[in-house]
Formats: structure tokens, C-alpha cells, sequence
């Protein structure tokens, strides 16, 4: 269901097409029409599973030009800056629209009007593709900006406790180099669509002050195409299987789930992740009504709409994770003690509430005497969660597999669920379907050359890209050599998708598989364990041009992993640990070195 | 031999006596399972892989490998063990395995549920305690049978001395076993000729498993009959004057195939004592040469003599042992049971025989097997005696300690197990489900529950006190001996058995096949109408076996042969 891209054809749409497109087009200025133009062009080439390269404007290289520069991970941002590009053009201003893992700091000085759009990832780190800049940017090398105006947009989820800290760095940072705020600082929370456009609209409003507006000569280039299915727009798609992977005696219910893209043209590359769309659980919705005395059949309105207290709660709004704009607004309706714990500015007693606590949890503390609308007002938007994709389209045509572990866990005396892992593993049978949308990872993927070695370390769920990854390279018939390690609780029940690996290391289209698992022996043994035990091979390996893929839990496992391999390139490499660390940012930045932790 | 020998002659023959890639096996962290070839090789060690069959199709789901252990066997040459052996088994049940020991139907222990990475602790751990698991299985020489109690101690005595040595005479020599697991010194793969390795087995070892065992008439408590190699201990005036030799018995057969078949054992001769090893050795030999090697299931001594006659066959032996057999001595028996609770002997020592449901030693709600036994073991000052019919026997305990003794085994509950039904203190049923791969009905789980309503027919028929033996399998191999039991039932299919009908109470006669492929409902409707008959047509202390051959029931199979003759559904 791709355009056509036969050379020949005359005109590659048949008549139903060009009416519904005439009628598409009619009444269009001629900039609109360039700019559609360009769209177009953007969505074929998104469509073909590329990412639209990020179109560096010509007049770019003259200061006169709204220089936006995202950090983006999961591609929110990433979106936002692109769509501010694309209306700054059309109002005819020069626009450079880079990722910051393009962007040359020594710019900076020579910039008159700089957008920023960044996230918050890891705990208050950067994302991925800011990592450098950021390190530049707060560094002592970092030039007086004077004269240079700015404006960030910073992505967050109030659920972290480091809420926006990436975007608050850089806008505090900016300033006190000298350069002024054209516009304060935006705070967005996962439900940043409102925010976003306001900062658009508001950032346009303020151009015409700054920059002579160059006559616009909008040039035509391809624009990135917004993805044709996204959060607003997702794809329902059917539960082809829901199998639960990990055995009897475990600890843990992980569950390996099939969903068919059948028909929807979605496409995927390995290592990108999937959005899933989910409500939350129904035991907790009624819990929360029962907790607040209140009915659900009462109409509240979220966003606009209207809808009983009960949906809104189901389907509508985050009652699993707590965010600081709930505590805030919780507080504020009247919970004198919350109120005066968020004053108290105890960081500690906050990070408590942010991670341990469920809104649930907040509400049975603090109780209080709300009606339904102010419950509604006081929760967040219900977010989408991703989940790295496990299965290569390669292999797969007209599937996308997940491998999700269901949050479940005893606290304060009551059970609790997350809100997404249980509605894939608990609440989707074969034959129901589920909406979801791709999140692209430019920055989580394998290598071009299929003759490059690779190095995977994926513990738990961690594995999940790495299955994808190696169904890849296999469907591809890659020649370069596939290292996995693997780690979790035990041998016996939690060893993921044991049977497919055997299957791969007898192909050979596995090369090596070590594993790790913790609770088999009296002493716990890691991934980093077995990391440092292989560090003659794995220094080996990377001298080789092997490239490094890290995926998992965030909180300890990507630390300990990194610490590991400084090990091996000082045990094995003879670097001093700050060299090896050096050697590990190289790899980074060069792509040699990637991660996806969460 | 014309015929392309089989895969495991093959294995066996590449295997540098025995070792294969076991090492490499065992080091493989990817799997819970051995290449599949050490598979075959681990058998000569006493250790046999298996999957828990109750979760196979599960786990295939969920994307995981079956879940893999092992289960070892332990020799214990005439079931005699002692106390601290017992306890260190005890242990190791509890800490590599699954927490209960199997006392089996030749008188040894296994564990089950080891996996692979305690395999080697578990191993070293039983050699500890001077008890081993070589040859435990394999195509050897199988655990040594002897009778654990009789009243002359001189003669027990002389008995139990002969199995050890023919045990030890017939123990594999090559060190693999040590190196594997008990991490003796590597000795390069032999440069010597295979011959001064294994001098009696040779390179390939014998072609088939091989069973001996000892008895002492009237009881007939090893089932003498089934064994390859029989030796009937002859009394006179309280002595020991020498053996009937018997060879050529044993179970396994399967279904469907007419051509293999459970044997009863012939009478060879009679031999004195010390020549028990020459005859032993040359049987032994024999079989080694002549067995078959390319049809595992034509393999065993009962088709060599079948094949080749009983006349060739002892010539075989006489010529290559140098003892001339002398004609057998008379010799009869009573029954294949054991003697249950308390007996003295000769010497005044005390023996007390208590009745293991099948063989599984655990703790059980108000049973508490496992335990109270492990505290007998801790006071006892004798020995323990594994029977052939997977019980127990407290044995050598001075009158002084028996009320002690006595005390213990109440306080556990195990006092009570002898107040069960004769009918069930008459029973056996093999492991099966869930370890056994190659079980194809449940028999140790469902044996039980079963005889729970056989005992109720009984009861309506007023013979609920006499003593019947029943004996269950998950499949026609056999391991329970149910083709020499009253009753047999055997398993086909799931929930569906064969019943063979009219062994002998003694072991004597083979049963024959009553009813195929039933279950617990025609088990019981076709029982029922049998006992009302033999309650009223039995003649004054006629065993059920006897009776249904005399009133023609079932034919009485006079050779394993003719076991098949006129099956129902067959020609
Ligand atoms: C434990 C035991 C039954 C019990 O409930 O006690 C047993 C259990 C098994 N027997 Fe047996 N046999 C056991 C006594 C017997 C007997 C009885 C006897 O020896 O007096 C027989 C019949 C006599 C005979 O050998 O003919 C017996 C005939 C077999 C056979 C059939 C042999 C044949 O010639 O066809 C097999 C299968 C095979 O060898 O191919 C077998 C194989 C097996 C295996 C190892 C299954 C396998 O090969 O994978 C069973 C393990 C089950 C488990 O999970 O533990 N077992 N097996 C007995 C252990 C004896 C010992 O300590 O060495
Ligand atoms: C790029 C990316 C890829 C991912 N890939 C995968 C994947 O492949 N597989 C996978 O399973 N997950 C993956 N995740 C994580 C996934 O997105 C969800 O975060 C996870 O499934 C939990 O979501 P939930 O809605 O079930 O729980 P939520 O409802 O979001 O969380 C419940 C709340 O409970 C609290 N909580 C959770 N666990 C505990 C606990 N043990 N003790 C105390 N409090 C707790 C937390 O505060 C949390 O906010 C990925 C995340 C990202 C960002
Ligand atoms: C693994 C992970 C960690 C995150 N950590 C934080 C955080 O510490 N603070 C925060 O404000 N937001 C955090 N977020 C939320 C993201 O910033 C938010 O989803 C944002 O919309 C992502 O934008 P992007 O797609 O442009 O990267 C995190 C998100 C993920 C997936
Ligand atoms: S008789 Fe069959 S099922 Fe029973 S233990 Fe022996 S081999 Fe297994």
C-alpha cells in the first residue's frame, strides 16, 4: 500500500485518488501548497521506513535563520521541533532544523534565534543525541552568549522526579552565558500536545521582532511527515497471541504478545518501540470510586469531553503512576499535610511519593473530600507506554511482537498493578486488539554493514530488541558475528525465549550466548559479572569494529553494565578509567555504543 | 554379526570407555540437558535424563526447554546398607534432589528431580558414604538381588558375601566414573588393549542390560525367575551346600510386538559355591559374544538362549568356565513377598520389615517416612536391608533397642503402614508419570487409588483378608515384574491398561493377557465377578492365580514364548 515509485507510470494515482487529492488541494496558498509538496514527500519517504533526513534550510548558514535544535529519544520532540520548522517556513523565515548529536557547539556563538526542544530521560538525563551538547553546554569550554536569543521547550513526564531537568538545565544554562530568553521556559508533561502548540504559536509571534523577515521564498525539501499512525491516531491492532513465557516457578509473569499490523502499512525497524494505547485496571478504578465514596456514573469532562467519572478513570486518566501536577493539584484541593510536604522541599520524602506511591496510595494518605470533576482536574492524561519491539518485519511481515513483564506487586498492604504491563498481560485475549503506534529509534539500531560484529547485553526484558535484532541479521543473512548476553532470576523458569536461542546458536545465526542467572547459586552473578569475566573477547571483539547494544532497566543495570565495560577497557585495553569512560563516549557518538534503558 | 549394529553399540564404542563428551555436557550452561549421546552414556553411571513429563507440553509454550533433570541410581549389592549411608541419602534427597528417596524394586535407591548443575555434588556426595552409581543402569551388570532376611544368619551371611563379590566381580573397570565425577586423575583414553580395561565386558560391553540375583527358598522375595542370572541358594542341614543356576528370565517386552516377550528363567544346573564367579563370568561372556547387538529389543540373555537352545548354552558355560554343572537339587517356593514386621533369627537379632507404599520414602501428612526413618537411622546400630519389593528392613536391631526402635517408627505413623490390606502389602507398582520418559500410563500415582476400590470388591466377595499380588506398570517394560503377579495391569495409553490374570504367587508362572486396554471401570468390572467366583470355588488354600488357571480363565503360559499365543485381537 506504498506510492507507487514506478518511473514510467504518467501519473501514479488512479481517478478516485486525484478527485479525493483536487478536493485535498483546492483553495491552498501557494506556500501551503509547497509546504504540502514537501509533506508529501516526507511521508514517502517515511513510508519507505526511513526517517526523513532532518532538511539543514541553505540560508541556515547565515545567522538570519530560527536555528531549532532538538534532543529527542523517543521521537516526541523530535516531532514538535519539526512541526515549529515547518510553520516557521511557511511564514517565509530561514529555518536550520538539527537533532543535537548534528549540531557543532562552536555554532553557538554565531546563532541570532535559537528553539529548543529537549527531553528528560534516564533520571534527568539527557537523551541520547543531546548527551554531548549538554556536556558541552554546561562545561567551563561553553561561550559567553551574548546576543543570542533562545527559547526551550522542555518534554518531561511528572512522574520523574528530575521533572524537565534536561530543558531546565539548558534554559538556566543559556542565561547565565549571557544569551536572552525570547521566551520563557515550557515545562510539558507526557501529555504535552497543548503545551507544544502554545509554544509554537507564542516562539512564531515573537520572530518578526527578532529577524527581518527575509522575503519568503519557501524552497521546496522534504519535511518529515508526521507518522500516520500516532497517539492521536492510533492502530487497532488483533491479538494473534498472548503467550506467557516465563515458567511455573517464577517469580516473574512475562508475557510474549503477537499483534497483527495487518493492513495498516506500519512499518518498523529493529530496535524502534512500540506505543501501546491501554486502560487501566479495572479492580483499581473501582478501588479509587470506593476509596472517594464516589459514583461512577457521574459525567466529568477530560479535555473537552465528557464522559462518566468511570470511563474517565478506566481510559482517560493515570491512576497507577503518580505525577507532580497530581500531588500539586491533590494538595491544593485541600491536603494540608501534602501541601506542606511539597513546601518542606524534602527531596527524599518527594522521590518516595513519585516512585513508591500510586495515586491510590496519595489518596488513602492524604484522604479528602473531592467530587468527581476535581478528582478528574487533579489527574494527568493516561499516557501511552512503550515497549521495545521484539520481532524483525523482516522476518514477520505482518506482525510486531512485545515482551512485557506485568507490574504487580504487594504495597501498603493492598495489591497493585501497573497500568499498561497488565492490560497487555491480563486484559488482551487472542482475537481483541489494542492501539497502538510506532516510536522510531534512530538512535537504537543495528548496523548498516551487515558484516559488523555486534555485542548484545540485554538482561529481563532487555532482550526483547535483541530477539528482533537477531531475526533481523538472520532473515538479512548478515555475516557479522552475534554476541548475546542474556541475565535474570533463574535458569529453570525466567531463561526468555531459551528454546529460539538454542535454535539460533545451532544456525549459527547466534555466535555466543553467556548468561547470568542471579538466583541459581549462593552468590548473586550479573551480566557485568560475566561482562568483566569475557573481557578478552569482548576487547577483542570491539577492536574488530563489533558494535555495542545495551537494553533494560535503567536504575541499576545500565550503570553497572558501563562500569563493567570501563573495566574491560582498562583490564584489557591498558586506558585509565577516565580514558576508558572517554573511549565509551566515542563509541557513543560514533553509534558503536548504543542504548535503550528504561 | 551380519545385521548393522545399533546406534548405542556405536556410542558406546566411540565413548573412550565411557567418558564421551560428558564433561562438556556438564558444563554447558545453555541447557539443563546432556548431548544427546551422553544421554546413553550417562545410563553406565547410574544416571538417567529425564524431563518432568506433567509440564513438557507447557513449557514448549512458553518457550522454554523441558524441564530437565535426573534421576540417579545408587547400587546397594543385596540391599543392605548402613545407617549412616542411609542418612547421608537422606541428606542429599533433601538438598540435590526432590526431597524423597525411591527405594526400587531391585533393592536400590534412587533420587529423582537432580538437575544438572548439583549432578556432580549429588555423585560425589553418594560415593562419600562408600556407596556407588556406576553400572547402576547400562548395558552391565545390574544391582546385585539377595534376600534381606532369613532366620539361618550363617547362610544369610554366606549369601550376601557371594552377591558383593559377584557385584564386584562384575563392576566396570574403566575409570571413567572417577574422572567425571569424582574428578580423579585424567588418564589418557587407553593405550593398553580394551581387553586388559574391561576384561570380562571388552570395549562395547554387553550387548543389553544384565540382571543376577541370589534366593533363598521357600521365600522367593528377589523374583528369581526374572532375573538373567539366578542363583537358588540350596540348604541342607542348615548349610549352604551349593546353587541351582538359573538363566535366561526377564520382563520387558512391548506392545504389539509378538517377538519380544517376558521369560521365566530355566534351570541350568547345580554348581558349588565357590564357583559362583567362574559360572557367573562365563554366562556372562557368553551373552557378551553371542547377545544381539543389532536389535536392542532381541538383545536380552532370555532371545540368546531361545536363539541358540539351553543345551548350547550350557555347554557355553561348562566349556568356559571349566565347572561342570552337576543335575539341579530340588528346591520350592512359597511366595514373592516379603515377610512384614518383626522376625528373629538364629542369632537372636531382630528384624523388622516395613511396608513402603511403592517405594517412596517421604513425609506424608501423619506418615512421616522420611523423617522417622532418618531418626531410626540415627540410633540403629544394624543395618538397613532395601527388599525387592521396595520396602524396608530395620535389620540386626538387639531386643534390648527393639522397643526404642519400635517407639520411633510409631511416633512417625509408620508403625500403622502394616495394618494396609494384604491385597496392598501385596502390591508394587513402578515409578511412571511424571519421570519416566518412556511411561505411558501413571502407575506409582494411581496404583493406589485404585486398589483403595480393588479392596472394596474384595471386601463384598468376603475375601477382603487373603493376600492376592498385584502389580502395576506404566508400560510393558515391565519394572514392577506384573507379568509374574496374580494381577497385572499394564499400561497401554493414558488411563488404559492390558490385565493380565494367573501368575504365579510364588513368581512361577507367567500370567496371561485377560482384557487389553481398559480402564479403572472394566478394571473393576471384570475383577469383580473373578473374586465372587474363586470366594466360592476356590479349593482349601488355592491362590487366586492357581484358581483362575484351573477354572480356565486364563491359560496357563508354560514359556515366555508362548505368552502371546491366542491373544484377544491377535491370531
Ligand atoms: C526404579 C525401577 C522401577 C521401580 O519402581 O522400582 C525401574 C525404573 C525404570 N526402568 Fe526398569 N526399573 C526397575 C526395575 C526393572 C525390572 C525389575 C527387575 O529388574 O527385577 C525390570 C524387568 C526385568 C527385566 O529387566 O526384564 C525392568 C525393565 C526395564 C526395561 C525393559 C528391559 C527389557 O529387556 O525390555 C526398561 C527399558 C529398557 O531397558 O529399554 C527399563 C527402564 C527403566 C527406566 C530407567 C526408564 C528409562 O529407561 O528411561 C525407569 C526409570 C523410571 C524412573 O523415573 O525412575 N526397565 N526394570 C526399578 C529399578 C531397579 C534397579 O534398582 O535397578
Ligand atoms: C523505550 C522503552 C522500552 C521499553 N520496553 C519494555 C519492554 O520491552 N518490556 C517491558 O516489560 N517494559 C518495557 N518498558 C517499560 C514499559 O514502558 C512500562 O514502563 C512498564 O511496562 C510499566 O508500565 P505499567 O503501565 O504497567 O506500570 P505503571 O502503571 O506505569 O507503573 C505503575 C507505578 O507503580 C510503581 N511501581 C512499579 N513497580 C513497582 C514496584 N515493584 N514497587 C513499587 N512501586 C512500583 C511505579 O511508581 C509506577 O509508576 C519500556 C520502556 C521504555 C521507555
Ligand atoms: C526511560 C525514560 C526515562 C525518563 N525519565 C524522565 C525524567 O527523569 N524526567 C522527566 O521529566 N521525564 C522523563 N521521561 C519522560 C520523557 O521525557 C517524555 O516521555 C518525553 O515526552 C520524551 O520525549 P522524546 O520522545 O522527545 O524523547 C522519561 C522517559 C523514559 C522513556
Ligand atoms: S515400567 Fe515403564 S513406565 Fe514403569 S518405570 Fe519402567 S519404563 Fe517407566
Amino acid at each position: 500500500m506504498r506510492a507507487s515509485t514506478a518511473p514510467l507510470e504518467p501519473l501514479p494515482l488512479d481517478t478516485g485518488q486525484s478527485d479525493r487529492l483536487e478536493k485535498a488541494l483546492a483553495g491552498l496558498s501557494p506556500e501551503q501548497l509547497h509546504w504540502v509538496s514537501g509533506y508529501a514527500a516526507g511521508l514517502a519517504a517515511s513510508q519507505a521506513g526511513r526517517l526523513p533526513a532532518p532538511a539543514a534550510a541553505p540560508v541556515a548558514a547565515t545567522g538570519d535563520a530560527l536555528t531549532i535544535l532538538y534532543g529527542s529519544q523517543t521521537g516526541n520532540g523530535q516531532a514538535i521541533a519539526e512541526r515549529l520548522a515547518a510553520k516557521a517556513r511557511e511564514k517565509g523565515f530561514g529555518v536550520s532544523l538539527q537533532s543535537l548529536a548534528d549540531y557543532k557547539p562552536s555554532q553557538l556563538k554565531r546563532e541570532k534565534l535559537l528553539g529548543f526542544v529537549v527531553s528528560t530521560h534516564g533520571e534527568g538525563d539527557p537523551p541520547d543525541d543531546a548527551e554531548l551538547f549538554h556536556e558541552f553546554l554546561l562545561s567551563k569550554k561553553a561561550p559567553p552568549l551574548a546576543g543570542v536569543r533562545y527559547s526551550v521547550l522542555a518534554l518531561g513526564d511528572s512522574s520523574y522526579l528530575n521533572f524537565c531537568q534536561t530543558g531546565r538545565e539548558f534554559d538556566e544554562r543559556l542565561a547565565a552565558l549571557g544569551a536572552e530568553r525570547l521566551h520563557p521556559l515550557v515545562e510539558c508533561d507526557v501529555d504535552y500536545e497543548g503545551a507544544a502548540q502554545t509554544w509554537i504559536g507564542d516562539v512564531l509571534s515573537r520572530l518578526p521582532e527578532v529577524m527581518s523577515a527575509s522575503t519568503p521564498v519557501p524552497q521546496l525539501r522534504a519535511v518529515s511527515a508526521t507518522p500516520r499512525y500516532d497517539r492521536n491516531r492510533p492502530f487497532r491492532a488483533e491479538v494473534l497471541a498472548n503467550q506467557k513465557v516465563t515458567g511455573r516457578g517464577s517469580t516473574k509473569d512475562v508475557h510474549h504478545i503477537e499483534l497483527s499490523l495487518e493492513d495498516s502499512g506500519l512499518r518498523y525497524s529493529p530496535g524502534d518501540a512500540l506505543a501501546v494505547i491501554v486502560s487501566n485496571p479495572p479492580a483499581l478504578v473501582r478501588q479509587l470510586l470506593d476509596e472517594l465514596g464516589l459514583s461512577g456514573d457521574t459525567e466529568v469532562t477530560v479535555g473537552g469531553e465528557t464522559a462518566s467519572l468511570e470511563e474517565a478513570l478506566a481510559s482517560k486518566l493515570e491512576i497507577t503512576a503518580t505525577s507532580m501536577g497530581f500531588l500539586k493539584a491533590w494538595a491544593g484541593l485541600g491536603a494540608a499535610p501534602l501541601a506542606a510536604l511539597l513546601d518542606g522541599g524534602d527531596k527524599s520524602a518527594l522521590a518516595e511519593l513519585i516512585d513508591g506511591y500510586q495515586v491510590i496510595d496519595v489518596v488513602r494518605r492524604f484522604p479528602l473530600a473531592v467530587d468527581a470533576q476535581a478528582l478528574a482536574g487533579s489527574l494527568r492524561r493516561l499516557s501511552a507506554r512503550s515497549y521495545s519491539i521484539a520481532s524483525s518485519q523482516r522476518a514477520n511481515p505482518d506482525e510486531v511482537h512485545l515482551t512485557v513483564a506485568a507490574v504487580r506487586y504487594e504495597a501498603f498492604g493492598s495489591a497493585h498493578w501497573g497500568a499498561a504491563s497488565t492490560h497487555l498481560a491480563d486484559r488482551l485475549a487472542e482475537g481483541d486488539s489494542v492501539a497502538v503506534y510506532v516510536e522510531p529509534n534512530s538512535r537504537f539500531h543495528l548496523p548498516e554493514n551487515d558484516t559488523t560484529d555486534i555485542i548484545m547485553i540485554g538482561p529481563g526484558t532487555g532482550v526483547a530488541p535483541f530477539r528482533a535484532f537477531v531475526e533481523e541479521r538472520e532473515a538479512r543473512g548478515a555475516a557479522g558475528r552475534n554476541w548475546l548476553f542474556f541475565g535474570d532470576r533463574t535458569f529453570a523458569d525466567d531463561f526468555l525465549y531459551q528454546l529460539e536461542w538454542q535454535r539460533h546458536l545451532k544456525s549459527g545465526a547466534l555466535t555466543r550466548l553467556d548468561l547470568a542467572f542471579s538466583r541459581d547459586q549462593a552468590q548473586k552473578v550479573y551480566v557485568q559479572d560475566r561482562i568483566r569475566e569475557r573481557g578478552a573477547d569482548i576487547h577483542a571483539w570491539l577492536g574488530g569494529g563489533a558494535a555495542l547494544y545495551v537494553c533494560g532497566d535503567a536504575k541499576n543495570m545500565a550503570g553497572d553494565v558501563e562500569n563493567a565495560l570501563v573495566d574491560v577497557l582498562v583490564a584489557h585495553g591498558g586506558l585509565t578509567d577516565g580514558a576508558a569512560r572517554q573511549r565509551l563516549k566515542e563509541l557513543r557518538r560514533d553509534g558503536r555504543y548504543q542504548r535503550d534503558v528504561y | 554379526m551380519s545385521a548393522p549394529h545399533s546406534d548405542v553399540e556405536r556410542i558406546k564404542a566411540a565413548s573412550r570407555h565411557l567418558r564421551g563428551t560428558l564433561a562438556d555436557s556438564l558444563a554447558d550452561p545453555v541447557t539443563g540437558a546432556l548431548a544427546d549421546d551422553d544421554t546413553q552414556l550417562s545410563k553406565f553411571h547410574g544416571i538417567y535424563q529425564q524431563d518432568d513429563r506433567d509440564l513438557r507440553s507447557e513449557r514448549k509454550r512458553q518457550k522454554l526447554e523441558p524441564a530437565y533433570s535426573f534421576m540417579i541410581r545408587a547400587r546397594v549389592p543385596g540391599g543392605v546398607c548402613t545407617p549412616s549411608q542411609w542418612l547421608n541419602m537422606d541428606r542429599i534427597a533433601s538438598e540435590r534432589a526432590n526431597g524423597t528417596i525411591r527405594l526400587t524394586t531391585r533393592q536400590a535407591f534412587q533420587l529423582h528431580g537432580v538437575i544438572k548443575t548439583r549432578l556432580k555434588a549429588a555423585i560425589a556426595e553418594i560415593n562419600r558414604e562408600m556407596m556407588d552409581t556406576i553400572a547402576a543402569c547400562g548395558d552391565v551388570n545390574r544391582n546385585v538381588m539377595a534376600p534381606t532376611v532369613h532366620e539361618l544368619t550363617a547362610v544369610h551371611a554366606e549369601v550376601q558375601e557371594h552377591a558383593r563379590a559377584l557385584s564386584a566381580h562384575l563392576t566396570p573397570a574403566t575409570r571413567a566414573y572417577h574422572e567425571i565425577w569424582l574428578d580423579g586423575e585424567k588418564l589418557p583414553p587407553p593405550a593398553v588393549a580394551d581387553g586388559e580395561v574391561e576384561p570380562i565386558y571388552g570395549k562395547t560391553y554387553l550387548p543389553r542390560k544384565f540382571k543376577s540375583g541370589f534366593v533363598v527358598p521357600p521365600l522367593n522375595d528377589t523374583d528369581i525367575y526374572a532375573q538373567d542370572l539366578g542363583f537358588v541358594a540350596i540348604v541342607e542341614n542348615g548349610r549352604l551346600a551349593g546353587y541351582n543356576v538359573l538363566v535366561g528370565g526377564g520382563m520387558g517386552m512391548a506392545h504389539g510386538e509378538p517377538e519380544t516377550y517376558p521369560r521365566l528363567a530355566d534351570v541350568l544346573g547345580f554348581c558349588a559355591p565357590e564357583d559362583v564367579l567362574a559360572v557367573a563370568e562365563a554366562v556372562v561372556t557368553t551373552q557378551r559374544d553371542h547377545g544381539d547387538r543389532s536389535n536392542r529389543k532381541h538383545a536380552r540373555l532370555k532371545y540368546t538362549i531361545d536363539d541358540h537352545g539351553l543345551d548350547w548354552f550350557r555347554h557355553e558355560v561348562v566349556t568356559r568356565s571349566g565347572v561342570s554343572l552337576a543335575p539341579p537339587r530340588h528346591f520350592a517356593f512359597t511366595g514373592n513377598g516379603d515377610a512384614y514386621g518383626w522376625q528373629q533369627d538364629d542369632s537372636g537379632a531382630w528384624h523388622y520389615t516395613l511396608f513402603i507404599q511403592n517405594g517412596r520414602v517421604g513425609d506424608f501428612g501423619s506418615l512421616r517416612l522420611k523423617s522417622g526413618l532418618a531418626r531410626v537411622a540415627e540410633v540403629h546400630t544394624g543395618e538397613f536391608r532395601l527388599t525387592p519389593n521396595q520396602n524396608l528392613t530395620i535389620s540386626g536391631v538387639r531386643t534390648a533397642d527393639k522397643s526404642r526402635i519400635a517407639a520411633v517408627l510409631d511416633e512417625y505413623g509408620i508403625e500403622n503402614t502394616l495394618q494396609a490390606s494384604p491385597l496392598r502389602l501385596h502390591s508394587m507398582a513402578c515409578v511412571a508419570f511424571p519421570t519416566c520418559g518412556l511411561a505411558m500410563a501413571e502407575s506409582e500415582r494411581y496404583l493406589p487409588s485404585l486398589l483403595d476400590r480393588v479392596e472394596e470388591r474384595l471386601a463384598a466377595a468376603g475375601i477382603g483378608g487373603d493376600a492376592i499380588t498385584i502389580r502395576m506398570t506404566g508400560c510393558p517394560n515391565g519394572c514392577a515384574r506384573p507379568y509374574i503377579a496374580e494381577i497385572g495391569l499394564v499400561g497401554k495409553g493414558p488411563g488404559t491398561y492390558n490385565l493380565y490374570l494367573g501368575g504365579g504367587f510364588a513368581g512361577e508362572r507367567l500370567g496371561c493377557l485377560y482384557r487389553e486396554n481398559i480402564g479403572e471401570a472394566e478394571i473393576l468390572a471384570a475383577l469383580t465377578p473373578l473374586f465372587e467366583g474363586y470366594a466360592g470355588g476356590r479349593s482349601p488354600g488355592e491362590r487366586f492365580g492357581d484358581f483362575l488357571v484351573r477354572t480356565g480363565v486364563v491359560r496357563r503360559v508354560t514359556a515366555g514364548r508362548l505368552f502371546h499365543a491366542a491373544e484377544p485381537g491377535r491370531g
